[in-house]
């Protein structure tokens, strides 16, 4: 069996967070026409909360770069780069140099100040070529015009190792979990990748005693899910942070949520560059338009550029939703950001633009 | 091409497949509203106010980048767009400062009108950059950082269309600017593609109507307005009137209005450059001087042999532009017909151009002190004085400009276009050469087909006085480096900086397009073919004003040539 059928059989998917299909990505590099062919493995792992690439960076080396090395014979690939953060540049280029040997695979550290936009995979092309750090107009997508117009196969460290475990037959259908926040054994764990989260948090004996909430899928764009939501897997990069109710106040959440997007934005839409820069301005108000903060919210789901600008409305409505909407009233307190209110436009706006 | 049919707000239409849903939708009078999207550029998608709704999309599309696809169904102004749509107009609205009353945008302005068009209100965020800088380059352009709205149409006209790259975005979020670059080698040249493809008047021209208008009201001096070729094509666009209308008479007949005592038109000045360059060229040709030569008309041009080739300037002509022939002419040899005190004389130049603002202030143009040209307005500032004036220009009676620096040829009104200077100069040169044959059969032509278009090089071979002249015209200095790299491939130049030429120029009116340069340079043409004399050499008022410089010593040289100097 061909390396392409094995991943088929697998059911691979992206371990970046987008969970795409590892196989139909392959696939679409290889039947793109190009005189060369690139292959990119995202180390850059900026989102906060999430740990797993470095561990695995760490302890399977070995596994990533075989993975690495098998695209690029797939593919005839002319070079393989590994965008990697400075940070883990630091820690693992010494013995990731000497398993790479003399194989055509090339460290590019990411661009201090890139930050989480440097991670999306066109802004990461951007990079590498030495232009502006933002994201491309898409289609065309990476795997038919990437690096220098090139079919590029982009994926994440955890898939690159994951596909040397599935051409050795070794693949088990575990993924990496980073656990993080207010519990005891944080860390990175692998389990399979069907448990639930609760599962995940009983078995690291990190279930915590006190009223909590997590959030799934990194600290930054993840969504929101309060205690009686967590019989379902832990999606999108893998990684649950456990928050003590008491410990945060709503106020800090949403303003540290848009802190981060604030800082984070690349600047070239206008939903996410003004939008998040209205959003935070309006939470420090002391009289909210939560109407116009839901209208912002909705706004970069609908319009804005990327998939950063998308995310910025995750965090803030699945907290409200699935946190403070469950809260006794009185409980909620955040600058009029009553039930009502939140019912009116925060809770039920989303459902009202399904068509 | 496939044709294809697609559902806009319930109407049926049909339309090649490979357009955008913008496209199609424009072309059938559907407006669609985009600040960011520019047909000179790829698509870019910043401005995100163009979303349109498709029947099974889960989210909103943008329109300027969707393909139209056989069988789509496409909304425009559904509830759901209006809210993105105009938040992201409010957003906008909030990046920039309104300078209204003082904004020569103020009457035609792309913001205030989607406001009007969706009523907008358009404060209803507080602004955020009134901290920003104003970047002025030379006398001729500037960007002002408070008005910016960050759709990047500076940036791409800088760098993608005219290849100078002086323009960059510096910091990211809302932090992110554009300003000048650093680098010490690289140096703006005044060209105005920034300003002329800014939505929102954030780049601009550093305005001279102010005063203008002061000039013109202190009666103390003797007021004279001289307006560039492409004006007259031009002018009517800024007052809803079709493309590439020709407006001659009106556009002399507005200057009268606003006040200005005597009126010329810049086409003579054309007649008399074309004279002193056709002239050099056959010398050059002749007396195997330094080929080949290279036009030297288009302000901007100079400024980049000056700053970036200075190894150039040997082939430049000397031979001054038709701005600084006119103004030089008006403030001596009609000075002494009128027997005015040539410095009770202010001129105005009235131009496409931003650089022409740049070229006025050389202080190698001055004659006996003087400089030729006093202040330059923009298309768009003429244009702005005539609404603040409220002059209903459309309905002007047509006026004839003054005698004698107001008759033209053919030759000189195509110099608004590319390929136009060269030409003219090839009429005359084949012209003058002849002259020397006498006897001889002497082939002359009218239509130089080879150098008119919008192509980005033109190259052809024309005879004059027997030899094969090979010529190139430049259109456009983002076409440069073809041509710079093979020089000795040619005998004679043509380089305009902006594409399309002066008709597509800095200064002139907003939006421009190849749709609409096309249409303005075909208006040229068609002038040029209903004119009596199509060669400067026939101006009998040029030959005039050049039999009276030859006998004033060495004011001719002054008034006719002029000299350049490295910059780098």
């Amino acid at each position: 069996m061909d390396i392409l059928a094995k991943i088929k059989k697998a059911g691979l998917v992206g371990r970046g967070g987008a969970s795409f299909p590892t196989a139909d990505k392959w696939e679409a590099v290889k039947k793109a026409k190009g005189a060369k062919k690139y292959v990119v493995c995202n180390a850059s792992e900026g989102e906060p909360g999430v740990a797993k690439d470095s561990y695995i960076l760490e302890n399977f080396g070995k596994e990533v770069v075989d993975g690495i090395k098998i695209a690029i014979n797939f593919l005839k690939a002319e070079r393989a780069y590994i965008y990697i953060n400075h940070n883990y540049y630091k820690k693992f280029n010494k013995i990731l140099a000497k398993i790479i040997g003399k194989a055509p695979i090339e460290f590019f550290i990411k661009p201090i100040g890139s930050g989480y936009i440097g991670g999306e995979e066109s802004s990461m092309l951007n990079a590498i070529e030495g232009r502006r750090i933002e994201p491309r107009l898409k289609p065309p997508f990476p795997t038919t015009s990437g690096l220098m117009r090139c079919p590029t196969l982009i994926n994440n460290v955890e898939t690159f190792y994951n596909i040397s475990l599935v051409a050795a037959n070794k693949y088990k259908k575990e993924r990496f979990y980073t656990i993080s926040g207010d519990c005891l054994w944080t860390g990175v764990f692998s389990f399979p990748e069907n448990w639930t989260i609760e599962k995940i948090l009983k078995e690291t004996k990190n279930y915590p005693k006190f009223p909590f909430f997590v959030q799934v899928g990194g600290e930054g764009s993840g969504e929101v899910l309060n205690s009686g939501q967590l019989r379902r897997p832990a999606s999108g990069a893998g990684s649950i942070t456990v928050y003590s109710i008491l410990k945060h106040k709503p106020e800090n959440l949403i303003k540290n949520w848009l802190d981060f997007f604030l800082a984070e934005s690349c600047g070239k839409c206008t939903p996410c560059r003004e939008g998040v820069y209205r959003l935070r301005e309006i939470a420090d108000l002391p009289n909210p338009d939560w109407r116009l903060f839901a209208d912002l919210l909705n706004n970069l789901e609908e319009t804005s550029f990327c998939g950063l600008g998308g995310a910025v409305p995750v965090p803030v409505k699945s907290y409200t939703n699935n946190v403070l909407a469950k809260m006794p009233e009185n409980k909620v307190s955040f600058k009029g950001l009553d039930k009502k209110t939140m019912a009116s436009c925060l809770l039920y706006e989303k459902d009202k633009n399904k068509n | 091409m496939k044709k294809i049919r697609i559902k806009i707000n319930g109407r049926e239409i049909n339309c090649l497949l490979g357009k955008t849903i913008m496209e199609v939708a424009r072309e059938n009078g559907i407006f669609i509203p985009g600040l960011c999207y520019h047909p000179d550029f790829p698509v870019k998608g910043n401005c995100r106010i163009c979303v349109v709704e498709i029947r099974g999309k889960k989210k909103l599309s943008l329109s300027c980048k969707t393909k139209a696809e056989d069988g789509m169904e496409i909304w425009t102004d559904t509830a759901r767009v209006k809210k993105s749509r105009n938040l992201n107009i409010e957003l906008i609205f909030a990046e920039h400062i309104e300078k209204c009353p003082t904004c020569i945008w103020n009457v035609h302005c792309g913001l205030l009108d989607l406001a009007e068009r969706y009523k907008i209100e358009i404060k209803r965020f507080p602004d955020r950059k009134g901290k920003r800088k104003t970047h002025k380059f030379a006398n001729a352009v500037e960007i002002d950082g408070t008005q910016c709205i960050d759709c990047r149409n500076c940036l791409d006209a800088c760098s993608l269309l005219q290849n100078i790259n002086y323009l960059e975005l510096q910091g990211k979020g809302i932090d992110q600017e554009v300003v000048p670059v650093k680098n010490k080698k690289i140096d703006c040249i005044y060209c105005g593609q920034c300003a002329v493809h800014c939505p929102v008047g954030a780049a601009q021209e550093q305005s001279q109507w102010e005063m203008v208008g002061k000039a013109i009201a202190s009666k103390k001096k003797i007021v004279v307005a001289q307006f560039a070729p492409s004006i007259r094509v031009s002018i009517g666009e800024e007052f809803n009137l079709p493309y590439g209308e020709i407006l001659t008479g009106q556009v002399v007949a507005g200057l009268k209005e606003l006040g200005f005592n005597y009126v010329f038109d810049v086409s003579f000045g054309a007649d008399m450059t074309t004279m002193v360059e056709a002239q050099e060229l056959l010398e050059r040709l002749n007396k195997k001087g330094v080929t080949p030569m290279i036009t030297s008309c288009c302000p901007a041009w100079v400024k980049y042999v000056e700053f970036y080739h200075p190894e150039l300037i040997p082939n430049l002509t000397t031979a001054r532009s038709p701005q600084i022939h006119t103004g030089g002419a008006v403030k001596t040899y009609w000075a002494d017909k009128m027997k005015i005190n040539p410095k009770d004389i202010t001129v105005v130049s009235v131009m496409p151009c931003t650089a022409k603002k740049f070229e006025a202030t050389r202080p190698e143009l001055k004659a006996k002190g003087l400089f030729p040209v006093d202040y330059v307005l923009t298309t768009r500032e003429f244009a702005w004085l005539l609404k603040k004036n409220h002059i209903d220009f459309p309905k002007l009676k047509p006026a004839k400009a003054d005698d004698i620096l107001g008759e033209y040829s053919g030759a000189g009104v195509i110099y608004g276009g590319s390929g136009g200077v060269m030409e003219s100069a090839l009429r005359t040169a084949q012209f003058l050469a002849c002259g020397k044959n006498k006897g001889k059969i002497c082939q002359t032509q009218l239509d130089f087909k080879g150098v008119r278009g919008l192509a980005g090089v033109k190259e052809t071979i024309i005879s004059v006085a027997g030899k094969k002249l090979r010529v190139a015209v430049v259109n456009g200095i983002g076409n440069i480096e073809p041509v710079i790299t093979n020089l000795n491939k040619y005998d004679y130049i043509e380089v305009m900086a902006c594409p399309g030429g002066c008709i597509g120029g800095g200064g002139e009116p907003i939006p421009t397009t190849d749709e609409i340069r096309k249409k303005r340079m075909a208006a040229l043409y068609e002038l040029d073919k209903s004119k009596k004399i199509r060669k400067a050499h026939e101006n009998k008022g040029v030959l005039e004003v050049l039999k009276w410089l030859k006998g004033q010593g060495k004011l001719e040289h002054q008034i006719l040539h002029t000299e350049y100097k490295k910059r780098s």
